[in-house]
């Protein structure tokens, strides 16, 4: 710990106390009179704890202080243009926080009976209904809990009907460019993952599929437009090769902000997918969740959807719990309800209209940016990109300077870096992704940003190797922090915690 | 870059030390140098057995994770136990203290295909070669530097 | 509503830079055949306050607490939120920022959840915790998915109380139903209420992998993990410890002084809405040897290059973004926001604060139960000691929730369609949130 340190900054920029060295032994912001409650009538000593120990005591100011100070160390939508790309990083609706936090939605239990639950079983079927019409498919389920747990669920539901086929099959094809969670999730259902590269253009060929298909492949997972920003031109022709042979399309959503009004997966040929809320849908990130991976399907795999579907007769809305086919359940009640209830009110808020010029806007600001650093920065591929681009370090490394130097100094010019080093099939990728809730002006200064670092990376790579300078830390350790992991903290012996 | 005569090497950048029945095997300068700062080591148990290109542990650094492949077949007669406090010890000292299992051979015609020290050093150059020319990175290894997107 | 800034002359002036005459000329090279029927058949978008209407409505149509009176627990928990707690999530710099893959920008986020798996390990006196998974269903599958990474092939067959969840046993089954490895067994409950004990270790084997047991248990009773761990021991099996009332923690024994091998749990109660259910998070501790297999992130202390103490995602390698098909798991988004609120939440209740809120919940659950069983004349189904739910029996029950929804009262759940054999039986929650003129109202109703 270096707290005292002559060197470290004081005031605002000091570094903050963790929340167990702040406070004071017997200090509390309960305020909650006793009840005279008999605990050990009621249960036997055995199954009592002594204490907490190590518990943090604190006043309720000194603790909002605490957290207020922490999040002042944090970049944030809010405050800094976050082109990262296929995370989607777009303005976060205050209308959907209100929204959320009607009490008719925050303080409703699963378990209540569902005709008192009407309000909240119409705004999930209504949602699932859009998500259908956006997607261009037939049935939606919205347990999942976020993208991956969207991937999984759909995986099961294919392996579901093809065991009921007869024919469960044991392999999965998989991208080159595809996102870590498809492998994973394949995994996770019990299948071998099947790798096939992209070609030059940076898209699948049908070929390649077809010389990868056979009868023990259940499925393929594709991404669309893919990890590249590209749109995987060859989809339908791919499709249908797969089909024939008795397998089934998974599309991984996470890019469908590049496709509102301009193309439907469910025209391509898919046969199911997931859409991530907290991407397209602008349910904020949260720092890492929560987000809602709801799945969308075509009509042959709707009776495996988990349970409980919600159904609508004679105006009211029921839960149907039983579904002898159904794949189960893959998460407790109804999923990232909070969440969904912002998507709906996005959705609601911009209509069809709206999301379709959302997505043309998105492309029109990846194309503006791509325009704007290609001569400065390598392309990583001279294709139509939809709406992210991604370029390569290659013009920077001949001075030394990669894509984290890069990254790390855009930092000080007050942008969260591109998303970097992925997909891995582009050596030192960035790739841009700034949205459609981006002004032209936004774009202009970030412009001017990698501009002066790919000047400083000619003329004073030093300075760029070494960024970032001006954040709450500088470069941190990591080795460090894998090889002796310290995921907690502990009292000292000295310490006055007993 | 070293490369210590009397020692052999397999094309997956392991070396391997013969004495008499034993081998001691361990990764090359090249490796760890392309791995960065390792920061955990698999090791197999004692009395397992090794088979000739089949990987027996892995080496991670940060952001990788790398199989390390048995240039030999064999059973482990020991393990270096510095290794899971002070992984950094293979950066350090890789042909040295960094080394890694030492098995009993079972089949010495396994060394015939492995490289002496010359032929190592000239692999090694063709390999930096490659490098040097390609845009594309070829994951031997399953690596991601930093980031990623979310689902 | 629009959230698009841009202006038709901001679009030309694009247009040209880009060298394009239209933004369908950014797109033509999608084939026609899709792009031609891609328009989305939705009504037009509203303003604001339009919005705001529809959404009050469709609100206004659902029994919140507050408003009704509730008295339903099963593993989502009406307690008391903090106004503090919503003041800290509602701030942007942590609502609106992304996973902290760029530590130096993110310490705000990396230290929160530091000290969310501080807490977390604290609360269950287990060694480590991750930053989180989605919520305690999922982080009893994940567990057993984990067991099944440390244990010996041999060891694959996996006992589940029956007095466990009934929606965390569904979820368990779903994720292990396409590993063909993998035997799935209930082991009944006893007269009390608890996991038949006797049973379980008759069951244990040396082909048992591990053994999930709720803590307190579906009906609310607290069971004694003793015998079980000691049944574990004997037969070389891992007890998973589910617990889906994070507050009895404040008061109970922790799982990992029973010496419980996974510690998860639904971390709902603990400052977190119950926004029919989610979001919420999963909690998920464990020893500290098993720290390679853990899934989810995990965030570690470390310093900076000027010597600075700071936070940073670490053993990474075991996460889907570096180990793809070997992942310990595949989980990317987490619950992170909802962690922080528990964060937050714990740091404002402090040592005393939750054990008191703890011991109030003890109290009016109690006192309740006593009012029922004797004043209203509902049996008492199991004899087990019990935290703040607790089962009872009533003549007609169809009768019981027609009256109270009249009084706006919803006076428990109902356990048949999980349980056939407890028929008319209900599940009644208490908390510190049951003014004692609700549970008044409530015992008439019954008497009347």
């Amino acid at each position: 710990m270096s707290e005292s340190s002559s060197s470290s900054p004081r005031g605002v920029a000091a570094e903050p106390k963790l929340i167990f060295e702040s406070g004071s032994r017997g200090r509390s912001a309960l305020f909650w009179p006793a009840e005279g409650e008999d605990v050990a009538a009621a249960i036997p000593s055995a199954l009592l704890r002594q204490d907490i120990a190590g518990f943090p005591e604190l006043g309720e100011l000194e603790t909002l202080r605490h957290f207020t100070r922490l999040s002042q160390r944090n970049f944030a939508i809010e405050s800094q243009f976050y082109p990262l790309g296929s995370c989607t990083m777009k303005y976060n609706p205050k209308i959907n926080e209100v929204a959320a936090r009607f009490p008719g939605f925050a303080q409703i239990h699963p378990l209540a009976p569902s005709d008192l639950l009407q309000g909240a079983l119409a705004l999930l079927f209504q949602l699932e209904g859009m998500l259908a019409e956006i997607s261009g498919m037939e049935h939606v389920s919205l347990q999942p809990s976020a993208g991956a747990q969207g991937e999984l669920t759909g995986l099961m539901l294919i392996r579901a009907c093809l065991t009921e086929r007869g024919d469960p099959r044991k392999k999965i094809i998989v991208p080159d460019t595809a996102h870590g969670t498809n492998p994973a999730s394949s995994t996770l259902c019990g299948y071998d993952v099947v790798q096939i590269s992209s070609n030059e253009h940076g898209v699948i060929d049908a070929a390649a599929v077809e010389k990868a298909m056979d009868d023990g492949v259940a499925a393929i997972m594709i991404t669309n437009p893919n990890t590249l920003g590209l749109f995987e031109t060859q989809i339908e022709a791919i499709a249908e090769i797969v089909h024939r042979r008795g397998g089934m399309v998974y599309l991984d959503g996470a890019n469908l902000n590049a496709l509102i009004g301009i193309a439907k997966p469910g025209h391509m040929g898919v046969d199911v997918l997931h859409m991530n809320l907290h991407k397209t849908f602008s349910t904020p990130h949260g720092g890492g969740g929560p987000g809602a991976g709801p799945v969308a399907v075509k009509s042959h795999l709707a009776e495996y959807l988990p349970v409980p579907r919600i159904v609508k007769a004679d105006g009211r809305f029921a839960l149907q719990e039983a579904g002898a086919k159904s794949i189960g359940r893959v998460r407790s009640f109804f999923g990232n309800f909070g969440v969904l209830v912002r998507a709906y009110t996005y959705i609601l808020s911009l209509g069809g209209d709206g999301l379709e010029e959302a997505s043309r806007m998105a492309l029109l600001n990846a194309n503006y940016l791509r325009k704007k650093l290609e001569k400065s920065y390598q392309l990583a591929f001279n294709e139509p990109c939809m709406h992210e681009c991604i370029f390569t370090d290659r013009t920077q490394q001949r001075n030394g300077v990669s894509t984290l130097d890069i990254a790390k100094r855009l930092l000080d010019y007050g942008y969260h870096p591109p998303t970097i080093y992925f997909p891995l099939v582009v050596s030192g990728a960035l790739m841009i992704e700034p949205t459609e809730t981006e002004t032209p002006e936004t774009l202009d200064s970030f412009v001017e940003a990698m501009l002066a670092i790919a000047e400083e990376a000619k003329h004073d790579p030093d300075l760029v190797k070494s960024a970032p300078h001006s954040t709450p830390v500088k470069r941190l350790d990591e080795a460090r922090a894998a090889r002796k992991p310290v995921l907690r903290w502990e009292a000292r012996a000295a310490d006055d915690n007993s | 870059m070293e490369f210590p005569e009397g020692l052999k090497y397999s094309k997956e950048h392991e070396w391997v030390l013969v004495e008499g029945n034993t081998a001691t095997i361990g990764i090359t300068e090249y490796a760890q140098e392309e791995l960065g700062d390792i920061v955990y080591v698999e090791l197999p148990e004692v009395g397992e057995k090794v088979v000739k290109d089949d990987p027996f542990g892995a080496v991670e650094s940060v952001k990788a994770v790398s199989d390390v492949y048995a240039p030999v077949s064999g059973a482990v007669l020991e393990i270096n136990d510095i290794l899971p406090d002070n992984p950094e010890t293979i950066n350090d000292d890789p042909y040295g203290d960094g080394w890694m299992i030492r098995v009993e051979l079972s089949d010495k015609d396994d060394l015939s295909d492995l490289m002496d020290a010359d032929e190592y050093a000239e692999y090694v150059r063709q390999q930096k070669e490659n490098e040097d020319d390609e845009d594309e990175e070829e994951p031997e290894e399953e690596e991601d530097e930093d980031e990623e997107e979310d689902k | 509503m629009r959230y698009t800034p841009h202006t038709p002359a901001d679009q030309e002036r694009m247009l040209r830079a880009i060298g394009v005459d239209s933004i369908d000329g950014l797109y033509r090279h999608v084939p026609k055949t899709l792009r031609h029927r891609a328009r989305v058949n939705l009504p037009q978008g509203l303003t604001e306050p339009g919005v705001r209407r529809r959404l009050a409505s469709l609100a206004a149509q659902n029994a919140a607490a507050g408003d009704w009176s509730l008295f339903l627990g099963g593993g989502i928990y009406h307690h008391f939120i903090p106004s503090a707690v919503d003041a800290v999530i509602s701030r942007s710099e942590f609502s609106t920022s992304y996973t902290p893959y760029q530590p130096e920008v993110s310490q705000g986020t990396l230290q929160a959840l530091f000290e969310y798996q501080t807490l977390i390990c604290q609360l269950t006196a287990m060694e480590v915790s991750n930053a989180a998974v989605y919520d305690g269903a999922s982080a009893a599958a994940e567990a057993v998915l984990m067991s099944r990474r440390i244990q010996p092939t041999t060891r694959r067959r996996v006992l589940l109380s029956r007095a466990l969840h009934p929606q965390y046993r569904a979820v368990v089954r779903s994720y292990l139903q396409n590993l063909d490895d993998v035997v799935l067994e209930e082991v009944p409950f006893d007269a009390g209420g608890a996991t038949d004990t006797a049973l379980l270790a008759e069951r244990l084997d040396d082909r048992s992998m591990c053994v999930l047991v709720g803590y307190p248990n579906f009906f609310g009773v607290i069971e004694d993990l003793a015998p079980i761990r000691a049944a574990c021991d004997r037969a070389g099996a891992q007890l998973i410890s589910v617990t889906t009332e994070a507050l009895a923690l404040g008061l109970l024994k922790p799982p990992g002084e029973f010496g419980a091998d996974i510690a998860v749990g639904e971390g709902q109660s603990l400052g977190v809405p119950m926004n029919l259910g989610g979001p919420a998070f999963g909690f998920f501790a464990c020893r500290k040897k098993f720290v390679r297999n853990i899934p989810g992130r995990l965030v570690g202390e470390t310093v900076d290059s000027d010597g600075r103490r700071g936070f940073v995602l670490t053993l990474a390698t075991r996460e889907q973004h570096i180990r793809r098909e070997k992942a310990t798991s595949n989980i990317c988004t987490s619950q992170t926001l909802c962690a922080l609120g528990a964060t937050v939440f714990m740091s404002l209740m402090g040592r005393s604060g939750m054990r008191r809120l703890a011991e109030v919940n003890v109290a009016r659950a109690h006192r309740a139960q006593a009012r029922l069983v004797r004043g209203a004349d509902l049996a008492e189904v199991f004899s087990g000691p019990f935290f703040n739910e607790f089962v009872v029996r009533a003549p007609n029950l169809q009768q019981l929730f027609a009256k109270c929804a009249a009084q706006k009262i919803i006076p428990g759940i109902a356990l048949e369609p999980w349980y056939p054999e407890l028929k008319d039986c209900v599940l009644v929650c208490v908390t510190e949130m049951n003014e004692a003129e609700e549970i008044d109202r409530f015992v008439r109703i019954i008497v009347e």
